[in-house]
């Protein structure tokens, strides 16, 4: 057990809980469908109970619940305009995924769901692909304006729109990969940094006393993990902001 | 290089279970396709459509949930939170207003009730300079009648005691004349020598 504690990949498993095969697609409730449901069940009780009272004064729980609205409400508006506020449900249901799914992991045994760059790249193909459609649905062939700057010589336009044209289809890859990244790199230091004092403290006195070094790095990286899980919820709402103001306003 | 890392500690505790046994079973049973395949698991696409398919339904149903339930709800109570913060500010600004209004009103009183004591004063003060005027003006006309009146019997007296003057200076002439010439002067004679002596 103490080798299988060491290894730091293992926690990134999918574990097929119920299998399930239709079309030769395999469809199986794995354990990340699992943290998937976790998740969703986490967050939407969270906000549905906490304002279950509709105090005019909030109690703690409501006050944190109507903090993340409004956060994200005010980014939305900041980057998008009062137009930009259509989109408020998907913004403010990518955050809270995102974050709940970000925190969970955060647990000992559980799954990170954001730690797949499968998960991650769904969701930032949902959002270019919310910004594509509503882009051309708007604007019809005026979206493609996007990559077309104003005020840039004629001469250098063919460069510019190709470098706009590559920025904009790298988009979902560096949208999904910031989050993987940053998830996987996070959890397998934290791993190996436990391993450490796991392996160290089979070594006897001198190795549990040369344990606690490890164990205060590990105690330091979970907090370190604790920002991060929220700076990339963050990070991730407000580039989607961003992006859904490119399919209001493609003009720049 | 994760991936080599990864080969690396994933054949290890393979090798470890193959010793054990129990752990050999454990492994198998969850019956992790990664080491199987030897791929890291994030990058197996083996995955990828059973996470997919169950991402957009746990995914959908949230965002369908948070849209119709969670924040309307959320979004009812700020509002009603910022109304009732508004009406609570417009009802302490009126209630500010009619206490400007109350001081302005006591104010305009009192100013105008300074002005009528101001007044009343004056008048009072005015009507008890007139009495005294009048009063002055009584006791002088009284004063110079009494005047009158004393130089009139002043001069009266001068005039009885002038005319008694004569009288005596004829008494006092005749009598005179008798003790020096011894004879006796008309009464007239005398009465003419004293008047003009005594012009």
């Amino acid at each position: 057990m103490a080798a299988d504690k060491v290894d730091p990949i293992h926690q990134f498993h999918i574990n097929k809980l119920i299998p399930i095969e239709i079309g030769g697609y395999d469809l199986s409730f794995t354990n990340s469908a699992l943290f998937m449901v976790a998740t969703v069940v986490v967050a939407s009780a969270f906000l549905y109970l906490s304002t279950s009272s509709r105090s005019l004064v909030p109690t703690r729980l409501q006050s944190v619940s109507e903090m993340a609205y409004e956060f994200v409400g005010n980014m939305l508006r900041d980057a998008a305009g009062t137009q930009g506020m259509k989109f408020f449900p998907l913004v403010f249901s990518l955050f809270m995924f995102v974050l709940v799914a970000n925190l969970l992991g955060l647990f000992p045994y559980f799954f990170t769901v954001t730690s797949h760059i499968i998960v991650t790249f769904g969701l930032a193909a949902l959002v270019i692909g919310t910004v594509v459609v509503y882009g051309f649905m708007k604007h019809g062939l005026g979206f493609l304006k996007l990559f077309v700057p104003h005020g840039v010589p004629i001469y250098l336009l063919p460069l510019v729109v190709l470098i706009e044209v590559i920025s904009f289809v790298s988009r979902p890859v560096s949208l999904s990969v910031r989050l993987f990244a940053n998830m996987l790199a996070g959890h397998i230091t934290l791993k190996v940094f436990s391993g450490f004092v796991v392996s160290l403290s089979a070594l006897g006195t001198l190795g549990i006393a040369g344990s606690v070094l490890p164990l205060a790095m590990a105690v330091a990286l979970t907090a370190l993990e604790l920002l991060v899980a929220f700076l990339q919820a963050y990070v991730f709402a407000v580039l989607t902001c961003m992006y859904l103001n490119d399919a209001l306003h493609p003009g720049h | 290089m994760f991936v080599t890392s990864a080969f690396a500690q994933e054949s290890a505790p393979a090798v470890e279970g193959g010793h054990t046994g129990t752990e050999g079973d454990t492994h198998s049973a969850t019956g992790v396709p990664a080491e199987a395949h030897g791929v890291f698991p994030p990058f197996d696409p083996a995955t990828f459509p059973s996470q997919l398919l169950w991402l957009a339904i746990t995914f959908g149903l949230f965002y369908l949930f948070l849209k119709k339930v969670v924040m309307p709800r959320v979004g009812g109570i700020i509002d009603v939170r910022n109304d009732r913060i508004t009406q609570d500010l417009d009802h302490a600004a009126r209630l500010k207003g009619e206490a400007d209004a109350a001081v302005a009103a006591y104010e305009q009183e009192l100013a105008e009730a300074k002005t009528k004591a101001n007044a009343i004063g004056q008048q009072a003060n005015d009507a008890a300079k007139a009495e005294a005027e009048a009063a002055r003006k009584k006791v002088e006309a009284a004063l110079d009648q009494k005047l009158g009146e004393a130089e009139a019997r002043i001069s009266s007296i001068k005039a009885n005691a002038m005319k008694e003057v004569g009288t005596i200076a004829e008494d006092t002439a005749s009598a005179i004349v008798e003790a020096l010439v011894g004879g006796k002067a008309s009464k007239a004679e005398i009465a003419a020598a004293v008047k003009s002596v005594a012009r």
